[in-house]
């Protein structure tokens, strides 16, 4: 397939790990910071073809799993109530909430439906004024635009029984916060390609500054993450701290100027809660004053509900790359994908999913192990 | 004083309608209605002598030997899509799996249930392919069951076949017989099936419409036993597609799978489809796709056989069974490195983004 099978060739990947090779002299720390990168990489196993100097660490940007449990406990609520249709994006099903999740509660009676387009949702609602439809905003800046979209039409084509569970989370303000904690150990990052499509990179510039950290626009096909791997090592071995654009068929330094503005109309910057993270400032979207009327969490009234996650799982330290999936004594054992104890094993973005899917049986039987 | 009626007077007498065009709980009650519904729908599509018997059951000849059987039951929503409907679903299906234990099938029981108000035109246009691709795979429907249920028990209209074949060799066609160094051959492209589903019930459109790949397989089959291939173990990819089905056999067998992505065909438009909906090819539905276990020394001999027939014209030789590591498949990816396959805990989810 044009675009797709040029990125996943094998000449180029093993010339650029054996690039790679040739420039690394120390040992480094890399973060992919999406979700579907990670994917990428376990699915592929890119990280078998780098060498052993190189670490890539797994990081937050998987929208399901950085989602708070007291959101996902306000979705179940919400959902059960008999006069809602309870729509979201798929992989938002699995996730356990306190008292189960979205499919457990679609099992008992609730009308709950996957869609693939906030839109959808919308049109649900027009096609059932009797009803309350609810959809699940959740994502990063990528999924923002659409969401923003949905809320801005509803107010515009006046659809009263449509409103959004707003779970919007901001990758920047993530970054900082991996960076500025004391057992950070990331030194170069590879920036989220689809979020920048939407944002552009200017706002990784002053980070790049304040942490002296590479930071590297990367895609998500194999070559892609080879080839941002390459950038980033370049200037950590150089010792410079650059923004570089690696996703460039896709990204532009200023992004998408329209959906940002129709962010901005729509959303306000708030704090925001991140599962297994915790608060952190001017991370997230809340709904601005003149859309509240579509709050969900206002009109039924969960707005006040907090709930503490569990202890045993360690999501938080995965999702900041301060540890590895098989770190945790609940990996594989007390914590599957069948019964996740956090969201990271529920997403097939989910470090810890992609881990348990990929790599469960690594050590004892595929001798995979990297190359020196 | 009674209302003087406007309605001219007649001598009919308020006999229930027979003709209705949708079904109702009368058809399902064992009386006239439904032995009209037979009579004007079932028998004379499915036609043969021991449904017309109208007997509790069939009774049939069969030759000595073995006999395979099977059972299963569709309860696809929507009832017709791209390719196919729940009735080519139904009699593949059940062909299939009797395809598979390297058994001609023979024939099929046919199980309806329909839920009121169904339109009879539906049905009738489920029962006309049923009656097609029973002719097509070389079946006879020789016996069935009709129920109704209340309005709202049920999706329209669900299907149960099950079906007799005869097996004509003596091999055992099974997990367990699958040999270190077995050559593990596909019938053609996967994922057809799931997506062409899939963008139906979402009302997803692509630039050209994916038809599911829906057919029966006892063809090749029958013609790689003939040939004297010694078949070691077939498998249809239905649910859960050909990953789910090889860890299936890798875990029964207690050997390894492993398998070439490159080797593995999919179809442009499905690969397209499987990108935007963060799929994975390897995980989606088929219903006209098998994969056959095979001595390597008889491999190209049993892929030639299975390339001369239509449904499985594209085979290709995607892997090879070793000892180990025991029970896991393992994917060599395209750009040369090494994974697992494991099976999803459910159904596969489209991602957020």
């Amino acid at each position: 397939m044009k675009f797709v099978d040029e990125y996943r060739d094998q000449a180029k990947a093993e010339a650029l790990a054996q690039a790679i090779a040739r420039i690394t002299t120390k040992s480094w720390s890399i973060m992919e910071v999406c979700g579907g990168q990670t994917h990428s990489i376990v699915k592929y196993g890119i990280d078998e073809l780098l060498p052993q100097a190189i670490t890539l660490l797994h990081g937050p940007g998987c929208p399901v799993c950085v989602t708070p449990l007291e959101l996902i406990d306000k979705a179940l609520q919400i959902a059960a109530r008999p006069e809602v249709i309870f729509c979201s994006f798929g992989d938002m099903l699995r996730v356990p909430g306190t008292g189960g999740d979205l499919f457990s509660v679609k099992a008992k009676g609730a009308d709950v439906r996957i869609v693939y387009s906030p839109l959808d949702a919308l049109t649900i609602a027009r096609q059932n004024p009797g009803r309350q439809v609810v959809f699940f905003a959740v994502g990063f800046e990528t999924t923002a635009p659409a969401n923003a979209m949905a809320v801005f039409q509803a107010n515009a084509q006046k659809i009263p029984n449509f409103s959004v569970l707003v779970s919007h989370v901001l990758v920047p303000p993530a970054m900082e916060a991996i960076l500025g904690a004391p057992d950070n150990r990331t030194q170069g990052f590879l920036a989220a390609g689809h979020v920048c499509t939407v944002m552009g990179f200017e706002e990784y510039l002053p980070l790049a500054k304040k942490y002296h950290v590479p930071i590297v626009v990367t895609g998500f096909e194999p070559v892609d993450i080879l080839q941002g791997i390459f950038k980033c090592v370049e200037q950590l071995e150089q010792g410079r701290a650059e923004v570089e654009n690696q996703y460039a068929r896709s990204v532009q330094r200023t992004g998408n100027r329209p959906a940002q503005a129709l962010m901005a109309k729509v959303f306000r910057v708030v704090a925001r809660k991140w599962r297994g993270v915790g608060e952190i400032p001017n991370s997230g979207f809340a709904l601005q004053d003149e859309f509240a009327a579509y709050d969900a969490e206002a009109r039924f009234g969960v707005a006040g509900y907090h709930v503490d996650e569990d202890s045993e799982c360690i999501a938080g330290q995965v999702l900041r790359g301060v540890k590895k999936p098989q770190e945790c004594p609940a990996f594989g054992t007390r914590c599957t994908p069948d019964r996740p104890l956090g969201a990271t094993m529920v997403s097939s973005e989910g470090a810890c999913a992609a881990y348990y899917q990929y790599r469960r049986h690594q050590q004892t039987s595929l001798a995979a192990g990297k190359r020196s | 004083m009674a209302e003087k009626s406007d309605a001219p007077f007649t001598l009919s007498c308020p006999i229930p309608i027979t003709n209705q065009d949708f079904v109702t709980l009368a058809h399902g009650g064992g009386g006239r209605m439904m032995h009209s519904l037979l009579d004007r729908i079932v028998i004379p599509a499915f036609g043969n002598q021991p449904l017309e018997s109208r007997h509790d059951g069939a009774v049939m000849e069969v030759d000595k030997g073995r006999l395979a059987f099977t059972t299963d039951s569709y309860v696809v929503h929507p009832l017709f899509f791209p390719g196919g409907d729940i009735g080519t679903l139904a009699v593949t299906g059940t062909v299939n799996d009797l395809a598979m234990c390297g058994a001609r099938p023979l024939c099929l029981s046919a199980g309806f249930i329909l839920e009121e108000g169904l339109p009879v035109a539906t049905l009738e246009r489920v029962v006309a392919s049923m009656a097609r691709t029973a002719r097509a795979a070389k079946v006879t429907i020789v016996t069935g069951d009709t129920k109704v249920v209340d309005r709202g028990k049920g999706d329209g209209l669900f299907v149960n076949t099950a079906g007799i074949g005869i097996v004509e060799h003596n091999l055992t066609i099974a997990p367990t017989s699958v040999r270190p160094g077995d050559a593990i051959l596909l019938s053609g492209d996967v994922g057809r099936h799931g997506v062409a589903i899939m963008a139906v019930r979402e009302g997803l459109q692509f630039q050209t419409t994916i038809e599911t790949d829906c057919a029966p397989l006892a063809d090749p089959v029958l013609a790689l036993l003939a040939a004297g291939i010694d078949v070691h173990c077939l498998r249809d990819l239905t649910r859960g597609g050909l990953a789910t089905t090889l860890i299936e056999i890798a875990e029964s067998s207690r050997l390894h799978v492993g398998i070439g992505e490159r080797d593995i065909a999919v179809e442009e438009n499905v690969c397209g489809a499987c990108e935007i909906l963060g799929l994975d090819p390897l995980y989606l539905a088929n219903e006209g796709r098998f994969v056959a276990f095979v001595p390597a020394a008889q491999a190209d001999r049993a892929l030639q056989i299975m390339r001369t027939h239509p449904v499985s014209a594209a085979a290709t030789r995607i892997g090879t069974v070793s000892e180990s590591p025991a029970a896991l498949v393992t994917l060599q990816s395209r750009i040369g490195t090494k994974r697992i396959l494991d099976m999803h805990s459910g159904e596969q989810l489209p991602r957020i983004c």
